[in-house]
């Protein structure tokens, strides 16, 4: 079971979770391919956040497994399954606000993780060049030195993405990443994710339709802890299981 | 900004460092008799604790409601040697075992117990003092950490080790000398520590040893461990599944903060003569914490002042009325709270600094660098 195969980057086998009886989760198995983005849909309760969490280690699957490039990552530490390649970023924009732009990005640059190597991590060019390609990336090159806290909610989202490109993990996972934007915000953020997406796999949570229609390799729609349906937009669409639970209202 | 907050000293911080190195080494040793001195000597032992409180719970968020264990464990490791030194078979002739420290006598020890031992030695003795808090600290920081205890339930169990190592103090009175703590302590390798000129050589070590605990701080704090430990109080799963190991740098800062504090509690034996439980329970360990809160639990400087401030009063008010003092210390509390929650440093910050500024003729872009780093998160 644990045998990896060279066509998915990620294999989620059989991942249960149970919370005092009620599971969230229930025998999921979904596989992620090699620069794909495939998109998680579903309604409320639907244990899509869930997934997330169990894939990044912030909760302790019950049982199943969760195979990243060959490694089994419910063993491990949260910290370790972001240093085996996977980056992730929470629905809420979770930004650090008391430090500025750049220190934001610079906490998130993959270098000095130990303790030792935080005391004496330096500050150089190579460092300064990759936060400034980053900060152009997300929109932020002139707020480099504005705390967080004045940033607008989507300028946030754009940060924490930010955060997340500078550790260039293999595989990103965004927990709704266009909620709570404005029009102008989501279609910038639409494009600046087409172009992040371009050289990684990625799992998207989105209730956009249309936003997910315009990035998705494949989508898999969740009910109940349970896959309900999975395959291309267009063939989701077209499930009535998926009109039935989801789509339909 | 990018540059400047790169630097260890920013010229703001030079000017901090400056005037207190000048208050410290000039300015009290010349406004002050040799009596006052020392007491200013003993105020500045609890500095060393509210500076690493400021590491710990200030920047990370972390509050130990038990710094008195640490600053106990460095002062009653020192407090041994002393003890040692002063009970020689002549010194203790009256007892029934000459020899050993009185209080075994009293309590019917005949020998000394093996882990007092290595504390004849005064070079073990300086490693212990370190050592010992610093091993504790790392137990209860791996202990509580990994298993992801913090915030208030954290709190509450630092304030359970204080109680503890109290009673265990007291109840264990023929090793530890009970509530009475380790008395009479007379020579430092010979070198008598009563003495008028003895307390101000040591007036002056404490001071330097403050120094020196403020610069690591000061590294600490504008490294990117500073940031980090800033990133963590306020978001401390994003730290997490940003590939660090949260744990392990709170084990670090809280150990640090153990040292800072056992260091001061070594100089506050060698300077007041004694070590006793009452310095170590939970009392003390809150007044440690209102030291750092007065001065502003986010500045290094200002806990410095704050431990002088609150010490001093303490001293003033408890000489004429000693029962309004803990009223008075529960008021304080109150105040920087609801009023000046950034303590001296933000009022200074606030007030004092862009009058003085004005004052000076200076633009007000010249203004804090650092104050980026410095204000609250409730």
């Amino acid at each position: 079971m644990n045998v990896h195969n060279p066509n998915f980057l990620l294999m989620v086998e059989g991942l249960t979770v149970s919370f005092d009886g009620f599971k969230a989760v229930n025998d999921l198995s979904f596989y992620v391919e090699p620069n794909e983005c495939r998109v998680i849909i579903g309604p409320n309760g639907a244990g899509k956040t869930t997934v997330l969490d169990l894939i990044c280690g912030r909760t302790k699957a019950t049982s199943g497994s969760v195979n990243f490039k060959g490694r089994e990552l419910l063993s491990m530490r949260e910290d370790q399954i972001v240093h085996a390649g996977v980056g992730r970023k929470f629905q809420t924009p979770s930004v650090y606000e008391d430090l500025t732009v750049f220190e934001n990005l610079e906490l998130s640059y993959p270098k000095g993780h130990s303790v030792f190597g935080a005391l004496t991590f330096r500050r150089d060019d190579k460092v300064k060049t990759r936060i400034k390609e980053i900060a152009e990336t997300i929109f932020l090159e002139d707020l480099l030195n504005d705390k967080a806290a004045y940033l607008s909610h989507g300028q946030k989202q754009w940060l924490e993405i930010g955060m997340l490109l500078i550790q260039d993990p293999e595989l990103l996972m965004l927990d709704e990443p266009v909620a709570g934007m404005s029009v102008a915000e989501r279609k910038k953020t639409a494009e600046l994710l087409n172009r992040i997406i371009q050289d990684r796999s990625v799992i998207v949570i989105e209730h956009d339709m249309g936003f997910v229609a315009d990035i998705a390799t494949r989508v898999t729609v969740l009910h109940q802890g349970k896959t309900l349906s999975e395959g291309s937009m267009e063939r989701v669409q077209n499930d009535p299981k998926v009109i039935e639970v989801y789509l339909g209202h | 900004m990018e540059s400047s907050s790169n630097r260890l000293f920013s010229a703001r911080d030079l000017i901090g460092f400056a005037v207190l190195i000048a208050i410290i080494f000039v300015v009290l040793p010349i406004a002050l008799d040799g009596f006052r001195l020392n007491l200013f000597g003993k105020y500045l032992t609890y500095a060393f604790v509210a500076v690493g409180l400021v590491l710990c719970w200030g920047m990370g968020g972390i509050l130990s409601l038990g710094q008195g264990v640490f600053f106990g464990l460095g002062g009653y490791c020192m407090a041994m040697f002393l003890k040692l030194e002063a009970s020689t078979p002549e010194n203790t002739s009256i007892q029934s075992t000459p020899g050993i420290p009185d209080f075994m006598d009293w309590n019917q020890l005949t020998a000394l117990p093996a882990w007092w031992e290595p504390f004849n030695s005064l070079f073990i003795t300086l490693i212990a003092v370190i050592l010992v808090p610093v091993v504790f600290a790392f137990i209860i920081g791996v202990a509580m950490f990994r298993r992801r205890v913090g915030g208030v339930y954290f709190a509450i169990i630092t304030q359970a080790f204080a109680a503890i190592l109290t009673i265990l103090i007291i109840g264990q009175q023929g090793f530890t000398g009970g509530v009475n703590g380790i008395t009479d302590l007379r020579t430092l390798k010979g070198w008598d520590i009563r003495s008028e000129e003895a307390k101000e050589i040591l007036y002056f070590v404490n001071g330097g040893l403050l120094i020196v605990c403020l610069v690591i701080a000061q590294y600490v704090r504008k490294s990117k461990l500073g940031r980090l430990l800033i990133a963590m109080r306020d978001q401390e799963d994003r730290v997490r599944f940003s590939g660090y190991d949260v744990a392990s740098f709170k084990i670090f800062i809280f150990c640090l903060g153990a040292a800072f504090a056992a260091v001061g509690g070594a100089m506050f034996t060698l300077q007041v003569g004694f070590m006793s439980p009452t310095l170590v329970g939970i009392v003390p360990s809150i007044e440690m914490v209102i030291f750092c809160a007065v001065g502003g639990r986010l500045s290094i400087l200002g806990a410095v002042y704050g431990a002088l401030l609150v010490n001093w009063a303490k001293t003033s008010l408890s000489e004429s009325f000693p029962e309004l003092w803990l009223l008075g210390l529960g008021g304080l509390f109150i105040a920087v709270v609801m009023v000046f929650p950034n303590g001296l440093a933000g009022v200074y910050a606030e007030h004092v600094e862009p009058r003085l500024m004005a004052l000076l003729g200076k633009s007000k872009a010249a203004a804090p660098d650092s104050a980026a780093n410095e204000t609250p998160a409730e």
